[in-house]
């Protein structure tokens, strides 16, 4: 399967990006490292005139200490993010996830910024980056705009960067010395998720301090479950808290029925994952 | 159409190509690199995987435009890489008899050599994961995992 035929241009710097989209607007698309793009391409799911290569822009790869916070360039492979120091001492849960998303060779090609601004919601990096409270950074002809997680994520394959802006970064705020686990359900080897949870947490003295869970593919868009994290704060943490905080993980979520289960198996077992995901985080 | 030049199993090479073309295609079509194969055309099943700047990547999940400038290594490069005649993960696979049809194995190589590379001596769950985006259908990956074993020098798991 071949895509259609489309123009190509592949611009050095985020100004050139953002001019190609304004001067060829809807009838392109952006392609970063083309992971889920291409099979749709493919697919003929979509037939673009032009393709918007971002993978010559340099300045948007890498990952920077931001003194409260990281930013993570958006043309950061998962491969770089998974393996980053920075992101392992700062934001456990990111690298956790990362370390997930489908299989090696996609994790070679395959970019944060590109992942997150696909929005799927079976995409693994949504959750941990909305739990952690990451702010996303998008440049546009007016400038550059930051939105929270909750307005970026707007439904499914729906965010807030419109048609002339670009995804160039998220800034996660620190989350240092928060251990963190990512449990995900698939029914193959590198499938995306049935539903996967993600947790982080801040444990001193068998106290929990601080807690951060996020769910992937149980609604439209990454949804945090505040519910559960309200039952963990403050709370020793025994199996007996982790159970009845794990309990609540469905509490608000509207998860989808498709082949792989129905809506009422997911809100079950995301419950069974999010216990899994604190026990794990808590250190098995 | 779109002007690239890359450097394919140590060979330069520049060609004039449509910017929808997709790298296992200029490879196979383009260059006659037909040891790298399209297994299922929808990147789930990792026969095309190549070696891209040092990374191994579906080569039917890349644009050809996108490899402009790189190096890319196909298993018809990759024997070139070593001073013996064959890779000594070509020689494992055929060693442990890694295949059946032999449909899967240029991408079961250039994955496994990959994985070798960052991690010299995998256990064999860390094997097992590393080929995740590998799909073979006749060998059940046993004896996969044994080639990627003696490959490693790590103690092959009995038949």
């Amino acid at each position: 399967m071949i895509p259609a035929s489309f123009d190509y241009v592949a611009p050095t710097t985020v100004e050139e990006a953002l001019a190609a989209l304004a001067q060829y607007g809807d009838e392109a698309k952006v392609i970063a490292g083309g992971q889920s793009l291409l099979p749709v391409l493919r697919m003929r799911l979509n037939a673009p005139e032009w393709v918007i290569d971002l993978g010559r822009i340099d300045s948007l790869r890498g990952v920077r200490d931001e003194g409260d916070s990281i930013l993570v360039g958006a043309m950061t492979r998962h491969c770089d993010v998974a393996t980053d120091p920075l992101v392992a001492e700062h934001a456990a849960l990111v690298a956790r996830a990362t370390a997930t998303v489908a299989d090696e060779q996609v994790r070679h090609r395959g970019t944060f910024g590109g992942a997150l601004a696909h929005a799927d919601p079976a995409g693994d990096l949504g959750a941990p980056a909305l739990a952690l409270g990451a702010e996303f950074v998008i440049a546009g002809p007016a400038g550059e705009r930051v939105v929270p997680g909750t307005e970026f994520f707007q439904g499914l394959f729906e965010t807030a960067v419109s048609e002339d802006e670009l995804l160039t970064g998220v800034r996660i705020p620190k989350h240092t010395g928060w251990t963190a686990h990512y449990e995900k359900f698939v029914r193959v080897a590198h499938q995306w998720p049935i539903c996967a949870v993600g947790a982080t947490l801040k444990v001193s003295g068998g106290v929990i301090e601080g807690a951060a869970v996020g769910l992937t593919n149980m609604g439209s868009t990454p949804l945090r479950a505040t519910g559960v994290e309200q039952a963990l704060v403050g709370q020793q943490a025994t199996e007996e808290v982790v159970r009845s905080a794990a309990a609540l993980a469905a509490e608000g979520a509207d998860p989808p029925s498709d082949l792989n289960g129905d809506a009422d198996y997911r809100r079950h077992l995301v419950t069974v994952l999010t216990r899994r995901a604190i026990i794990q985080a808590l250190g098995g | 159409m779109a002007r690239i030049s890359m450097r394919v199993d140590g060979m330069k090479v520049t060609d004039d190509i449509e910017p929808r073309t997709l790298l296992v295609q200029y490879l196979r079509e383009g260059l006659g690199k037909t040891g790298t194969v399209i297994g299922c055309d929808t990147s789930n099943c990792g026969a095309c995987t190549v070696h891209l700047d040092g990374d191994s990547v579906k080569s039917c999940n890349v644009l050809a435009v996108q490899a402009d400038g790189c190096e890319v290594t196909t298993i018809e490069g990759l024997a070139d890489t070593v001073e013996t005649d064959l890779h000594p993960m070509q020689e494992a696979f055929r060693e442990c008899h890694g295949l059946q049809c032999g449909f899967c194995t240029p991408g079961m190589i250039m994955q496994t050599v990959d994985l070798l590379k960052r991690n010299p001596q995998p256990t064999e769950d860390e094997i097992r994961e590393g080929i995740e985006g590998n799909l073979c259908r006749c060998t059940g990956y046993h004896n996969i995992v044994r080639a990627v074993q003696q490959a490693a020098g790590t103690e092959v798991n009995a038949l």
